[in-house]
């Protein structure tokens, strides 16, 4: 089979922000001083009078976005993960999501895939950061294709959202054009033995280890959760009451990230086994995102293993029942 | 709204006066109600607010979120009673509402938040309030809107470093439908401005930034509706007073001291304030 295409999640971004500007006249975009990077040019270029860079401060960006929310105005701020979600974390809490204010903000460069920008740029803590805030909607798209439905489902609520996207190019696994649901989540290989729950590029790594485990005669189900709150529940108790043991893969710490939601559902719904492959609570470092992967222990092998650590734990469990 | 100096009478002057002196009796009365609240930073700004809300502002009590009325935002949101005193006097809420401050189930929390009616936007985090009224001033140019926006910054709020985010980028969007007040009364928690973190010259610093500065007294109407008229007719820039004020402004026994920064009068405190601020 041939290996599929890797695409950057913010080549798209640019045309997304474009194709939406179009249909929603309301829509603005702010920039600190990062369009080149996350795309966000081409919004410029296509409506100039609707494109603010607001230069290298992300709290204030975050300020004026929620004032022009008051004006009848739908602010999109784009900037790097670590810095519009994390430096202006406060902001965002008190000024956007208190106020339950139509802010949407896309991130880019979140995880250690990063690369060689190194640790300070490597946001690893952003899920975490903005799923406990009340009110906030938190979507990471699967791959390129998923960047404008997400925008798109964003667009179609009146509230806060976060998107999250990764700077490494992921190879495309969804379909372009299929909607992105709040609270949806998307089944990419269906298995009885076990289930992956992943985010990101890391969806693919799961789709690689399922690969791998089908050589052993473990059939795996895959789930892409890129609507990480709302979290699709069902889909976790299903996966919990149908294969009894759970992987979640996500290029974020092990705390509060993907895992955390999945455990959070499973201890009041569904107790089951459950394994994790993230970050394992470090600063990872500079370095290609292909080698900070494997050293970091976020590749396909990494959850094999944790598969098969799983599908151990569930059956010794079975047994002394 | 005054079109020119000539218009500051001595009539207008006298029902500004009143409704300050309104405002301030509804200060005491909801913080006292409420036991906690920050009555002393509340009286500084009082005479701005009622220039602003019962001379310069457009806007619909019965109406609040009409889309193109004036904005106003209270930057330093621990002022809050201020705001509250000033939007009861302008009949956005009763005096049920009023007295509600700071308990379960109320409109008025502790610090600024947009359910209630009037309020324009949640602040209380200081160095927030400022980026917001930046951002309706930029929203009310790029939707094509006629608002004016107007905003209270504390002094000791200017030690926030998204203040100085927002000082940078009025002036590169060219914002001359805002006009700030820095309500300059000397003091923050800790004890005198000039020795926590001096800002002097303060004037300048925004001077400097781009922004079209005066100096005024922040208890006279005739500097305080000069200066709103003037920001009217400054075209190509934002507009700020470094106004001077007093903390406890008002009442005779909470002016220029630190002690009611951040509690209520208790019982023989508020009576003695009300007799001072009586009709």
């Amino acid at each position: 089979m041939e290996p599929a295409k890797a695409v950057e999640q913010r080549g798209v971004l640019g045309d997304a922000l474009v194709h939406l500007g179009a249909e929603f006249p309301q829509l603005v975009v702010l920039s600190p001083d990062v369009s080149l990077s996350t795309k966000a040019i081409k919004f410029k270029e296509a409506f100039p009078e609707r494109f603010i860079c607001s230069g290298i401060a992300e709290q204030n960006t975050i300020g004026m976005a929620a004032g022009m929310s008051t004006m009848g105005l739908i602010p999109v701020v784009a900037g790097y993960a670590m810095f519009v979600g994390g430096k202006a974390w406060e902001p965002i809490r008190n000024s956007i999501a208190y106020s339950h204010f139509n802010v949407k903000i896309v991130a880019t460069h979140s995880g250690i895939n990063v690369g060689s920008d190194g640790v300070t740029h490597q946001s690893i803590e952003d899920i975490a950061l903005m799923r406990v805030i009340p009110g906030m909607v938190v979507l990471a798209p699967t791959d390129a294709n998923q960047v404008e439905p997400a925008l798109r489902a964003a667009l179609q609520i009146n509230g806060p959202v976060y998107i999250r996207l990764e700077r490494a190019g992921i190879p495309l696994m969804t379909n372009p054009g299929q909607p992105v649901r709040l609270g949806g989540s998307l089944q990419l290989r269906e298995g009885q033995d076990i289930t992956i729950f992943a985010v990101g590029g890391m969806v693919h790594q799961a789709l690689q280890s399922a690969e791998e485990l089908a050589t052993e005669n473990i059939e795996t189900r895959v789930v892409s959760l890129y609507s990480i709150k709302p979290i699709d529940t069902s889909a976790i108790i299903r996966a919990a009451n149908e294969t009894g043991a759970i992987v979640t893969a996500e290029d974020h710490n092990r705390y509060g990230g993907l895992g955390g939601a999945v455990a959070e559902v499973l201890a009041l719904h569904a107790p089951c086994v459950m394994e994790q492959v993230a970050v394992q609570d470090t600063f990872a470092e500079s370095g290609p995102a292909k080698d900070l992967y494997a050293k970091f222990h976020l590749t396909s092998a990494d959850i094999t293993a944790a598969a098969r650590r799983a599908i151990q734990r569930r059956d010794a469990a079975r047994k002394v029942n | 709204m005054i079109t020119s100096l000539e218009d500051i009478t001595l009539d207008l002057k006298a029902t500004l006066v009143e409704h300050a002196r309104h405002i301030r009796r509804h200060i005491i009365e909801m913080t006292s109600a409420a036991g906690s609240g920050h009555p002393g930073p509340s009286f500084s700004p009082t005479e701005i607010l009622s220039a602003l809300y019962f001379s310069e502002m457009r806007y619909r009590p019965d109406e609040p979120d009409w889309l193109e009325r004036d904005r106003f935002i209270l930057s330093k949101g621990h002022g809050a009673p201020v705001l509250y005193g000033a939007l009861h006097e302008a009949g956005f809420f009763n005096r049920e509402v009023l007295l509600s401050l700071r308990k379960p189930g109320s409109l008025l929390q502790g610090h600024p938040h947009v359910k209630a009616p009037g309020v324009d936007a949640t602040t209380g985090s200081l160095g927030i309030g400022l980026s917001q009224a930046v951002g309706q001033a930029l929203g009310a140019k790029v939707a094509g809107l006629p608002n004016r926006v107007y905003a209270v910054v504390g002094d000791g709020e200017c030690d926030e470093g998204q203040i100085w985010e927002a000082a940078l980028a009025a002036p590169q969007f060219k914002l001359d439908n805002l006009a700030v007040f820095i309500d300059h009364n000397k003091y923050q928690y800790d004890g005198p401005v000039c020795e926590v973190m001096a800002l002097a010259p303060l004037a300048d610093k925004w001077r400097d930034f781009g922004w079209r500065v005066e100096e005024i007294d922040g208890h006279d109407y005739d500097q305080i509706l000069g200066f709103l008229l003037r920001s009217r007719q400054c075209t190509g820039k934002p507009s700020l007073a470094v106004a001077n004020t007093i903390k406890g402004f008002g009442v005779s026994f909470m002016a220029g001291t630190q002690e009611f920064h951040a509690r209520s009068l208790n019982a023989e405190e508020t009576a003695r304030a009300l007799e001072e601020l009586k009709d």
